[in-house]
């Protein structure tokens, strides 16, 4: 009777070891929200790139894991001529788009796909162009509809872009989420089927993960690819589980319903940190916090009133009091991950002295009176606008700066301080593509003025006229030094003050290995396992 | 009776052009529009900014946009999310039942509870038991639901592991959605459409439980109040007289005619559940419309809104005319009168 019982017992051991052995790994990401679209093409929010664009879809070029560098993807490899305007890429062969209920590839991935991607977007007349809205609004902000001039194929596997312009951040747009190659085929299918709506909504891609089924503002289920071009991910389905609240999330990582949950609570970091089943990774990010002085209005027109306020702000205190100390304090308007940084750049000190000297030499000894936009939204350069506001209030009162805050819902605050509505204004920037292009001129350009991005409204010749040269020369030492003066230019006209470099972290379990986490904050699911 | 139902029909038409017509406004006259917010901190040249608005129809007079937005409504055509751009119909039919599920289980447990513990209480009145029930409804009713939620959480999923911390099912079970309601589209599944319903009714409870905590204490106090007006009338007096038992009488007597306020509380419950369910939804990320809603607010997402809005009034309008059909069958004499 014993023996009989031992059998079944090992037997039933074994059976257990080897099911577990072959059990599918599953991964689940607690995300933050729900994703607009499965279109890359159309979305602009991270959400929606992280449902998308990175477990679904390749790019030409692609971001290294972790980093703001640049590594082939589809394109194996490229030319540029030595005017700078044609690109000329190599794709890479052999590439497989995924398979699905609605469509069977019949071909690899091709030249024809490439042109299908970008045609959609930039013409027009593509009869893809008007499906989903027809609105793309990262392909128009990026200005890629003025930039590329044409787009040729000469055989299956070699495409040349030719634009209009010298553009040196033109391989790091290419890398950009909404620059991810879709396929032309199941275009093509869909576009006869009658139903054009399907590519957006049962995306196809090429990409480490298939989609299998999305049930609304809840669960998105993937697959792994078994025919991935690139090394074959480590886990066998991918979730991700939409789950709004911060705290919910937190709860969920603990009872071990994900693996890994976005951004998590700064107030939940503590003991996310004492707990010994969760690991917090941090990195640099890409991101700056600043405060925009609007230079079209009075008194900040005039630099030293702008200086003054640099001195006055006690900005080393918001380090701890607003980012727990995650973030560190920031001197440039670019950030230390990106290149091009300049470190020689003097920063201002809390000087309260200075601060009324300079202000009385401006004109205004006993202080005057302005308002402060505190942001409304907590963001990652930002979490306590409001907080923070009412810090910066008390530090310019010093000075007899009176402030008034002032805040508003966010659509309302975007539309309002796009029209140059307010004084001071805190708001803050995270890098789409790495490059510093990306952030002086974006938000610092004379043409971002009318844009609506540079809330400074401050169109400052030298400084312009550097970064527009920069943005022409391929010769990143060359582009380097300009962007370094750049940033001294900046530094004594003082348009903005520039807050914080807040860092990234996510919290995830101690089962989970290969994680890396991304300077922009977007989840690469390719080289993930579990224990 | 026909008629009375057809009159009430006709007279809900004012409502709801009156919620169309809130909706559309009230919206447009914040600032922000949906082509800011898509763009975010990232601003647009203005000309990009004015073909996107173009595109939207957001050049157009408000009066233009306005009938433009109904004589589509009427056909059923609620307009594109300027978010997910797939129909505002489409998106609103994915959510609806999940509310719906989720506000009728919260009701459920809050009449099931709230009504024999009202009763009791009347009965019972000042007695502990009446204090203890009323003190608690009192509690339950002041809580604030994302303190409660979050609290429930930690205590039945994280410390005890009874039930999941949010969703509608656990991840392992790949449901087609076809109705919507959870409960119904488990047992699509043949095999392990037992186990997979077990697993969306774990999932129920706590949304639910969270939910029907304020109607929950609503309906045991009006419960209360109202049997206790009943007990006092005449007719009871002479029902005890003519030797009803004291069960008879409750049940019989004064409970049918404590009815109309009850049915009343339960008809304003599940309309304000229908669109205010937003803290447990997101909570439990349960994927309901007033989440929706509130998310295309932020976005300025003017169809959804819009859209949104009507056809949340629209629920309530009918939700409203079942309550007064309940009526007549709780009330003879409402029947005659109309």
């Amino acid at each position: 009777m014993f023996r009989r019982s031992l059998v079944i017992l090992t037997s039933a051991a074994v059976i257990f070891v080897s099911l577990s052995a072959f059990a599918a790994k599953t991964f689940v990401y607690c995300s933050e929200g729900s994703p607009s679209t499965f279109n890359p093409q159309l979305a602009t929010d991270g959400t929606s790139f992280n449902a998308s664009a990175q477990p679904v879809y390749n790019r030409l070029i692609e971001f290294k894991t972790g980093s703001t560098e640049i590594e082939p993807g589809l394109a194996e490899k490229w030319t540029i001529s030595k005017d700078g305007l044609a690109f000329t890429f190599k794709l890479r062969k052999g590439v497989k788009f995924h398979a699905s209920e609605f469509f069977k590839p019949t071909r690899d991935f091709n030249a024809d796909d490439v042109l299908f991607t970008f045609n959609r977007q930039r013409e027009a007349k593509h009869p893809f162009h008007k499906v989903g809205g027809g609105s793309y609004e990262y392909f128009q902000g990026m200005e890629m509809g003025k930039i590329i001039k044409d787009i040729k194929k000469t055989d299956d596997h070699t495409v040349i872009f030719t634009l209009s312009r010298q553009e040196a951040p033109f391989l790091a747009n290419l890398a950009m989420d909404f620059a991810s190659i879709l396929s032309a085929e199941y275009g093509d299918q869909m576009l006869k089927a009658g139903t054009p709506d399907k590519m957006d909504t049962f995306p196809i891609g090429t990409g480490p993960f298939i989609f299998k089924s999305y049930q609304k503002d809840t669960l998105i289920r993937f697959v792994a690819n078994a025919d991935y071009w690139n090394q074959k991910p480590k886990i066998d389905n991918l979730v991700i589980s939409i789950t709004p609240d911060a705290s919910v999330r937190y709860q969920k990582l603990k009872a071990g319903e994900c693996h890994l949950i976005a951004e998590p609570s700064p107030a939940d970091v503590d003991s996310m940190k004492a707990n010994s089943k969760i690991q917090l990774v941090e990195k640099e990010g890409v991101n700056v916090g600043y405060l925009a002085l609007n230079t079209q209005r009075k008194p900040f027109d005039n630099p030293k009133v702008r200086q003054a306020i640099m001195h006055a702000l006690n900005r080393e205190s918001y380090i701890q009091a607003i980012y727990m100390g995650r973030a560190t304090l920031a001197k440039n308007p670019i950030p230390p991950s990106i290149w091009s940084y300049n470190n020689k750049t003097v920063d201002y000190t809390y000087d309260v002295e200075k601060a009324k000297e300079l202000l009385k030499a401006a004109g205004y000894p006993n202080g005057f009176e302005t308002e402060l936009w505190t942001l409304p939204v907590a963001r990652p350069y930002n979490p306590a606008g409001k907080k923070m506001g009412e810090i910066m209030q008390a530090d310019l009162l010093k000075v007899g700066i009176k402030v008034k805050l002032v805040t508003y819902d966010w659509p309302t605050y975007l539309e309002k301080s796009k029209k140059g509505e307010h004084q001071m204004i805190q708001m803050g920037w995270t890098g789409d593509n790495g490059d510093p292009d990306n952030f002086l001129n974006v938000l610092l350009g004379c043409g971002a003025v009318q844009a609506g991005s540079n809330l400074a409204r401050w169109c400052y010749k030298p400084f312009n006229d550097l970064i527009q040269q920069a943005k022409q020369i391929t010769d990143q030492k060359k582009r380097s030094e300009l962007y370094m003066k750049a940033q001294t230019v900046f530094k004594a006209e003082a348009p903005w003050a520039t807050l914080a470099y807040a860092r990234v972290y996510r919290a995830l379990s101690d089962k989970v290995t290969g994680y890396q986490i991304h300077p922009f904050g977007t989840e690469s699911f390719e080289k993930l396992d579990l224990k | 009776m026909l008629f009375s139902f057809f009159k009430k029909c006709l007279a809900l038409l004012p409502t709801l052009i009156g919620a169309s017509l809130v909706a559309f406004a009230l919206i447009r006259l914040v600032p922000g529009d949906p082509v800011t917010n898509l763009l975010g901190e990232r601003g647009g040249d203005p000309t990009v900014v004015a073909e996107m608005q173009a595109r939207l129809g957001l050049d157009r007079p408000l009066p233009e946009q306005y009938f433009k937005f109904v004589k589509n409504a009427l056909v059923g055509d609620m307009g594109v999310s300027t978010v997910s751009k797939r129909p505002v119909s489409e998106e609103f039919w994915d959510r609806f039942p999940a509310t719906l599920e989720l506000s009728l289980m919260a009701l459920l447990w809050a009449t099931v509870l709230g009504v024999p513990l009202g009763m009791i209480a009347a009965m019972k009145r000042n007695s502990f038991f009446d204090y203890s029930v009323m003190g608690t409804a009192l509690v339950g009713y002041s809580m604030p639901i994302f303190w409660w939620g979050l609290m429930v959480v930690i205590f039945f999923s994280v410390n005890l592991g009874w039930f999941p911390v949010s969703g509608r099912i656990g991840i392992e079970h790949d449901i087609p959605i076809r109705s919507g309601f959870m409960l119904i589209d488990v047992w699509s599944m043949g095999e392990g459409a037992s186990v997979a319903f077990w697993s969306a009714l774990k999932h129920l409870v706590l949304p639910a439980f969270v939910l029907g905590t304020i109607p929950l204490a609503v309906m045991a106090r009006m419960t209360r109040s109202s049997l206790l007006e009943t007990l006092h009338e005449d007719f009871v007096r002479t029902a005890k007289a003519k030797g009803v038992s004291a069960t008879g009488v409750l049940i019989h007597h004064a409970l049918r005619n404590a009815l109309v306020p009850i049915v009343t509380v339960f008809g304003l419950l599940l309309g304000s559940l229908l669109t205010g369910a937003i803290l447990t939804e997101t909570i439990f990320s349960w994927p309901g419309v007033g989440r929706w809603l509130v998310k295309s607010v932020e976005a300025r997402d003017y169809p959804v809104i819009q859209g949104g809005v009507l056809y949340i009034a629209f629920m309530i309008v009918i939700v409203n005319l079942l309550i007064d059909l309940i009526y007549m069958w709780v009330d003879p004499r409402l029947r005659k009168v109309s």
